[in-house]
């Protein structure tokens, strides 16, 4: 088939992206896979940061400068003031869809105050932020008739020269292939802290093939070595506490019960405070006993559901035990401040997009309105494009059909899952919030052997008809690429900064003050670096 | 402990047995049995913390997330009910689009009004839902109305009726009058089954109301006249009855 613009990915980028692009009768493909909803956008929860008119004691420059700070100095100061300065635009487009804030006593918007930031500047819907901007963008997706196609594992992209014209696609119910050629494409597949299995806040979908799709297709990433650890994700299952929880004024306690770091300070500090005491076979906890019960059932009412069903703790009267866990990924697929990648009529937003605001350590609250406001761009940047770019059906892609069949005749039977398990826990431990040569060279060898062991492989279940286990293998496949990809990045930035903290070179260094380039050339992954202009 | 697990494979459905552990989810005891015992096991699963909706199955015939489920000796895990089953607990969703396209459940014209905590509360438990189907498996009346929007649907139709910013609420209130509001026979199964507390039944006799008040014809006052039970001793279910 063919379509205008093809977005792949259907969460809060996506769905923004495809809304933004679909100007007069443009025809926009929505192709994800699973269903919109069940995107990773419905698990942000804290809220989403912007000055409002009615924002008090905070200004679009202390918004850029803690922006700025947080990011170590490695973040396109540029961008993030055009980012900042079009926050307000942002939250009043999504006021107008419909996405049902919180207000305050005078009608406004109610803000709460995140860490490393200056002014109560997050916007939010309860503890639910996500979910509601998620579902909103949804409904006015369905009323702007924006096609969509649910279920198609994206298999490669369909390049010729240094563009894409449209992209490959399993369909999940099938195990068919499915090519669709394009004049554009939106990539909008979610970040790659998800591959961290079992020690991480992600769903099980943010898997990053399409990261590794695009790379070896030569797009150029960037800044892959800084993965983001949430400081408060329940012990033993990871879940998400929203930073919400510590902005209403939750503690963070040992086992003696005393507070051992400023809760408001930015995430990678706050994990590292976290991560020493688990390291040395301490518990940390966190506090609400002290804030009003009505305060936690009205502010933060997921927090308590959650911590009830999964701890059976009320968050009210007991203390909850929390850990670290990988949460996002500030580093992803190069774009400029138009969203445009080094790919001609590739755009890219949302998480997979390095688009120089993050630095090496995002703020609380900036995610989702970078979502919006890069999904916004990239889908004016595609529609832009359409008047040059064409379909051109003639391009041959692999034989995916063929390659399907190896895969399912090989020899050898893996258990996917249980591979998986190994595999993050052995990247938690060596590419985790500490990391050093040693530990990392290791990890390396292990994931070069898993790799080759994976080319040989193949998995039990050998049906077409909704076939999980070969979508999780070829999922599987890539994780362990973009795992290789994430180690070598982190051990070439000899320095620690923000989220990248190395135990074998404690302090930043002024060398390394720049963003890591690394680009797929003559089967080499090369590694650079750049400033962020 | 033992739980048993509805396995279909396009042929035949089959009930199994597996030894789980107690004190885990049953989606955390999924996954286990798919490391340990049977690498084809198929179930979807997202978040794993109750808010992406795509991993509700039946437990002993009630809707659940399997996230946020803990199981019981002999549990029977089956797919969710009213959909075409895949394979083993995935089931066929794509009418969801559909039914919301139907309900026209979308902000039409914004109008320029001040929201209040209060007018924003108004739509809280509405704008909540996570689109998990469970409301969906859990309706009787799709065994005779394959066409009936549903609870979820017109939940949704509520939650823009009832924002403050809608401009055009008939728009919305005319497209759920046919295979609506009406059909609905107030059971109650929905807001049973719904894991984020919203209340369905009510969402809809809420619309019933507001539809009469637009001047919709309330359909409800036929059955009152009919002295319909629901259950017609000739014919089989009626699902306009009471």
């Amino acid at each position: 088939m063919t379509t205008d613009i093809l977005v792949i990915g259907s969460g809060g980028a996506g769905l923004t992206a495809a809304l933004e692009a679909k100007v007069n009768n443009t025809r926009v493909t929505v192709v994800s896979k699973c269903y919109p909803t069940n995107s990773q956008t419905c698990q942000a929860q804290g809220g989403i940061n912007a000055v409002l008119e009615t924002t008090k004691n905070d200004s679009i420059e202390k918004f850029i400068e803690d922006t700025f700070t947080a990011s170590k100095g490695i973040a396109s100061k540029s961008n993030i003031k055009k980012m900042c300065q079009a926050s307000k635009e942002i939250i009043t487009w999504l006021d107008d869809i419909a996405v049902p804030f919180s207000k305050d006593e005078r009608n406004s918007i109610a803000q709460r105050k995140f860490g490393g930031t200056k002014a109560k500047r997050t916007c939010y819907s309860s503890d639910y932020t996500g979910l509601k901007i998620l579902h909103t963008l949804y409904d006015q997706c369905i009323k702007n008739k924006i096609e969509f196609l649910n279920e198609y594992f994206l298999l490669d992209f369909i390049k010729e020269d240094e563009s894409i014209y449209g992209a490959v696609f399993l369909d999940i119910k099938t195990l068919d292939v499915i090519k669709i050629y394009a004049k554009n494409v939106i990539l909008a597949s979610g970040g790659y802290a998800g591959i961290y299995e079992n020690n991480t806040t992600n769903s099980s979908f943010t898997t990053s093939e399409a990261l590794v799709k695009a790379y070896k297709n030569e797009a150029t990433l960037s800044n892959l070595e800084f993965v983001q650890f949430h400081p408060t994700a329940i012990e033993g299952t990871n879940t998400l506490i929203s930073e919400s929880a510590r902005a209403e004024g939750a503690y963070l306690v040992d086992e003696e019960g005393n507070r051992f770091i400023d809760e408001l300070k930015s995430r990678d500090e706050v994990s590292r405070a976290i991560s020493e005491k688990l390291l040395n076979n301490e518990k940390v906890f966190l506090d609400l006993r002290h804030l009003d019960e009505k305060l936690i059932n009205e502010l933060l009412p997921q927090e308590k559901q959650l911590a009830k069903t999964f701890k059976d703790i009320d968050i009210s009267k007991e203390l909850l035990p929390i850990v670290s866990a990988a949460h996002y990924s500030m580093g992803g697929i190069l774009c400029d401040e138009n969203a445009k990648t080094s790919l001609k009529n590739l755009f890219v937003c949302g998480e997979c997009a390095q688009g120089n605001v993050h630095g090496a350590n995002r703020l609380g609250g900036n995610s989702l309105l970078e979502v919006i406001y890069l999904a916004k761009k990239a889908g004016n940047s595609a529609y832009q494009n359409l008047q040059s770019a064409t379909i051109k059906e003639d391009i041959k892609t692999v034989d995916f059909e063929k390659s399907i069949e190896d895969i399912l005749s090989n020899k050898n039977i893996i258990n996917v899952s249980k591979e998986k398990k190994e595999f993050g826990e052995r990247l938690f431990k060596a590419l985790g919030v500490f990391k050093d040569e040693i530990s990392m060279k290791t990890l390396l060898s292990y994931l070069e052997e898993l790799e080759q062991k994976l080319k040989v492989s193949t998995i039990e279940d050998k049906s077409r008809v909704y076939n999980k286990s070969f979508i999780e293998f070829l999922e599987f496949k890539e994780s362990v690429y973009m795992a290789k990809l994430i180690a070598k990045c982190a051990l070439e930035r000899k320095e620690s900064r923000g989220a990248h903290f190395r135990t074998d070179f404690k302090e930043e260094k002024e060398e390394f003050a720049k963003i890591s380039i690394v680009k797929y050339e003559k089967e080499q992954d090369i590694i650079s670096y750049e400033d962020a202009v | 402990m033992k739980i048993k697990v509805s396995r279909f494979n396009q042929e035949k459905t089959l009930i199994e047995e597996f030894e789980v552990k107690e004190n885990k989810t049953l989606l955390e005891n999924l996954v286990e049995i798919k490391q340990d015992k049977d690498s084809t096991l198929t179930f979807k699963h997202g978040c794993r913390s109750g808010v992406c909706g795509c991993c509700s199955v039946r437990v002993n015939g009630q809707e659940r997330l399997a996230c946020k489920t803990k199981l019981k000796e002999n549990d029977l895990v089956e797919p969710l009910k009213n959909y075409e089953v895949l394979k083993d607990l995935v089931v066929d969703t794509s009418k969801e689009e559909e039914l919301l396209t139907k309900t026209n459940s979308f902000l039409h014209k914004k109008e320029d009004v001040s929201i209040s905590i209060k007018d924003e509360k108004q739509i809280e438990r509405q704008s909540n839902c996570i689109l998990c189907q469970s409301c969906y498996s859990s309706c009787p009346i799709y065994e005779v109305n394959e066409n009936f929007l549903g609870p979820y649907a017109l939940t949704r139709a509520l939650r823009y009726v009832d924002d403050k910013k809608e401009g055009d609420k008939l728009a919305i209130l005319a497209s759920i009058q046919e295979d609506g509001i009406w059909d609905c026979t107030l059971c109650g199964n929905c807001t049973f089954v719904c894991p984020q507390a919203i209340d369905p039944k009510m969402d809809i006799t809420n619309l019933r109301m507001k539809s009469a008040q637009s001047g919709f014809e309330d359909k409800s006052m036929q059955n009152y006249n009919s002295f319909n039970s629901g259950f017609d001793p000739m014919g089989g279910f009626n699902p306009n009855g009471f």
